[in-house]
C-alpha cells in the first residue's frame, strides 16, 4: 500500500434546500485531501470549508462509519456506494481517487425515496415494509422458548443469516435501473421463510411485503443483477428467486 | 387478497412475463425448424409444410396461444416498463452502467424492434398466406390417369392463368373448378377435397392439386430488385436485437419464476447459446435466399 499523500478534487454535489424545492447540481473545489482520510470525512472537511465560507453544509447521513448500521448512502460517480464493490459509503477511502478528479455526489434516486434535503432520502418506505410482515410473532408473557431449542439444519441456518445481513441501506433501490426493492424484500422474506419460526406467517409475510413495497411505488424487477453488484452485504439474487416462489405458493394458497 | 394479488402485483407480472416469454422461446425454435426447409429442402417440402401449419387444427390452437402470448407479453413488458420509469422520477446525472448488461437495460427497447418486425414480418406472409386471394399458387404436373400422359392444368407457362383465384374461405374458387371440368370435358364425376384438391369421385383420383406457393413469394421477397436487399438487411438487424432480448431474457425467465438453484450455471449457458444460435439461423436464411442465383 502506498504512502497516503495529498490530493486536490473537484466535486460535483446535489444540492436541495428542503423536500420541496428544487435542487440542482452544484460544484466545490476542495484541496489537500488525504488520500487515508475516509470519503465521509473528505465530506466533513467540505463541510468545514463551507462553515468558514458562511456556506450551508451539504447534509448526507451516517451513523456508525463502520458500515454496519446501513445509514450511509451516496450515489458517488454513477455507483451506490461509489467505486470498489462490498462496501458502504463510510468504508470508502480516498485512495481510490487521484489528484484533479471530478467526484459525482448524488441522493438515492427513487420515488419511494424522497430527497429530504441535499443527499439526505427518506427511507421509512423500507421500514413500512418490515412493519407489514418482516416479523415473527412471538408470545412474551414470561414463559418465552430459547430460539435455540428448535433444530435448524445448518445450510438453511447459514442461508437465513446471509440474507439477515441486508444492513436496508436501499444501495440496490438506488442502482437499479427500476429503482426495484426486490433485493432488500427479497432477502427480507427469505431470512424468515428459510427458518422454522418463519414459517407459521410465511403465507402473509410475503402477501403483505410485496404489496407494501408496490404500494410505496418501487419499480418492478428485470433481474438486471446490478443490486447484487452494488449490495454491501453481498445480498444474493438467490434471494428474489425465493421469495418469487414464496410469493407463488402463497397465491395459490 | 389472495386473488387480487394474482392479477395486479409485481411479481405476477414477472411471471406472466416470464411464461409467455419461455413459451415464445419454444415457438422460436419450432418457427425455425420450418423455415430451415428454405435452405435444406425443396421448394414442395416447404410449401407442403406451409399448407400444414395453416391447415392443421393442432397447429391452429397453437397458433392461437403464440398469439395471445406475444400480444400479453408486450402489454405486459410495456406496462412494466413504464411503472419503472415512474419508480425513478428523477435520474442520475452520472451513471455508470458497469454493473448490469447493457441487454438487460434495453429490454424493452430491444422488445419494441421485434413487435415491429413481427408486425411487417405478418404483414409481407402470414396474411399473405391467410387472405391474399391472388397468392401464386403451386405449379404441379399431376398424373391425369388417361395412360399416363401428364398434364398441366394451371400455373404452367402455356396455361391463361397464372395465378389461381382462390374464394373468400381460402378454398379453390367455384370458376376455377368449373374451368377444369371444362378442360376435362365433364369426363370425370369431379369434386373439392379440402381447399387443395380436385378428385375423381369415382376413383378417387386426383385430377388437380394446388397449394398456395409460400415458397415462391419468400424467394421473391429477398430477391426483389429494388427492396430485397433493405428487406434481407431489416430481418438481420431485427435478429439481432432478438438476440440480445433472448441473451438477457431468457435466463431472466427462470429467475422470475424463482428458479434460482445449482442448475442456475447451465441454464444460462444453454440461454446463451439458445439467444445466438437460433437468430443467427433465422438471419442466415434471407441472406441465403438473397445471394442465391
Ligand atoms: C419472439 C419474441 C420474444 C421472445 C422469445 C421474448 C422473450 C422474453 C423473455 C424470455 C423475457 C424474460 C422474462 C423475465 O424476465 O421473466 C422477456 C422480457 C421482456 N420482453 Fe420479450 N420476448 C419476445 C418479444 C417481445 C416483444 C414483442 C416485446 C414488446 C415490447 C417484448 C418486451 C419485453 C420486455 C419489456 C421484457 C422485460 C420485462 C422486465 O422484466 O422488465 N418482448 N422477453
Ligand atoms: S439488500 Fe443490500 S443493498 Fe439492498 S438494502 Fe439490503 S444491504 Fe442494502
Ligand atoms: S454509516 Fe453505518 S453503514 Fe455507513
Amino acid at each position: 500500500m502506498s504512502a497516503a499523500k495529498n490530493i486536490n478534487i473537484n466535486l460535483k454535489i446535489w444540492r436541495q434546500k428542503n423536500a420541496s424545492s428544487k435542487g440542482s447540481m452544484e460544484t466545490y473545489k476542495l484541496d489537500n485531501v488525504s488520500t487515508a482520510s475516509s470519503f465521509l470525512e473528505m465530506l466533513d472537511q467540505l463541510n468545514e470549508q463551507l462553515i468558514n465560507e458562511k456556506k450551508e453544509p451539504v447534509a448526507f447521513d451516517h451513523d456508525c462509519r463502520e458500515g454496519i448500521c446501513g445509514m450511509c448512502s451516496l450515489y458517488i460517480n454513477g455507483r451506490a456506494h461509489g467505486p470498489d464493490t462490498g462496501i458502504t459509503t463510510c468504508q470508502l477511502h480516498m485512495r481510490m481517487f487521484n489528484d484533479g478528479d471530478t467526484i459525482y455526489i448524488e441522493p438515492w434516486r427513487s420515488k419511494a425515496f424522497p430527497v429530504i434535503k441535499d443527499l439526505v432520502v427518506d427511507r421509512s418506505a423500507f421500514d413500512r415494509i418490515q412493519q407489514a410482515g418482516g416479523f415473527v410473532s412471538v408470545n412474551t408473557s414470561g414463559n418465552t422458548i430459547d430460539a435455540n431449542s428448535i433444530p435448524v439444519p445448518k445450510v438453511d441456518a447459514d442461508k437465513a443469516f446471509e440474507a439477515a445481513a441486508c444492513i436496508g441501506c436501499g444501495a440496490c433501490v438506488a442502482t437499479c435501473k427500476n429503482g426495484s426493492a426486490m433485493l432488500f424484500v427479497g432477502a427480507k422474506v427469505s431470512q424468515y421463510a428459510l427458518l422454522p419460526q418463519g414459517k407459521v406467517e410465511a403465507t402473509q409475510r410475503v402477501l403483505n411485503m410485496v404489496r407494501q413495497m408496490d404500494e410505496e411505488g418501487f419499480g418492478n424487477c428485470t433481474n438486471t443483477g446490478a443490486c447484487e453488484i452494488e449490495c454491501p452485504k453481498g445480498i444474493s439474487l438467490e434471494n428474489i428467486a425465493r421469495m418469487n416462489r414464496e410469493y407463488l405458493k402463497a397465491s395459490l394458497k | 387478497m389472495a386473488k387480487s394479488a394474482l392479477l395486479k402485483s409485481s411479481i405476477v407480472k414477472k411471471y406472466w412475463m416470464a411464461l409467455t416469454g419461455l413459451f415464445l422461446c419454444l415457438f422460436l425454435a419450432g418457427h425455425l425448424a420450418g423455415n430451415l426447409q428454405l435452405i435444406f429442402g425443396t421448394s414442395q417440402q416447404f410449401n407442403e409444410y406451409a399448407l400444414f401449419m395453416t391447415t392443421n387444427p393442432a397447429v391452429k390452437l397453437l397458433s392461437y396461444v403464440t398469439y395471445i402470448s406475444i400480444i400479453f407479453h408486450a402489454i405486459d413488458g410495456i406496462m412494466l416498463t413504464i411503472q419503472n420509469k415512474k419508480a425513478r422520477p428523477i435520474g442520475y446525472a452520472k451513471t455508470d452502467g458497469s454493473s448490469s448488461s447493457l441487454a438487460s437495460r434495453n429490454m424493452a427497447v430491444l422488445g419494441t424492434v421485434i413487435l415491429v418486425f413481427i408486425a411487417t414480418h405478418m404483414v409481407n406472409f402470414w396474411a399473405k398466406m391467410h387472405f391474399d386471394k391472388n397468392m401464386p399458387l403451386v405449379q404441379k404436373e399431376i398424373d391425369n390417369g388417361m395412360g399416363g400422359k401428364q398434364i398441366q392444368l394451371v400455373g404452367t407457362k402455356d396455361s391463361q392463368m397464372p395465378f389461381m383465384q382462390l374464394d373468400q374461405t381460402g378454398k379453390l374458387s367455384k370458376e376455377f373448378f368449373e374451368m377444369i371440368k371444362a378442360q376435362t370435358q365433364g369426363q370425370y364425376d369431379l369434386e373439392v377435397q379440402d381447399m387443395t384438391k380436385i378428385v375423381n369421385k369415382k376413383t378417387g383420383e386426383v385430377v388437380f392439386i394446388g397449394y398456395k406457393d409460400l415458397h415462391k413469394l419468400t424467394v421473391d421477397f429477398f430477391k426483389d430488385a429494388k427492396y430485397g436487399l433493405y428487406f434481407t438487411i431489416g430481418y438481420v438487424l431485427a435478429m439481432l436485437a432478438l438476440a440480445f432480448h433472448l441473451w438477457h431474457g431468457f435466463q431472466s425467465a427462470f429467475q422470475s419464476l424463482g428458479v434460482n438453484n445449482k442448475f442456475t450455471p447451465a441454464i444460462k449457458f444453454f440461454g446463451r447459446a439458445f439467444a445466438i444460435i437460433v437468430p443467427l439461423l433465422f438471419a442466415i436464411i434471407p441472406v441465403f435466399l438473397h445471394l442465391k442465383k
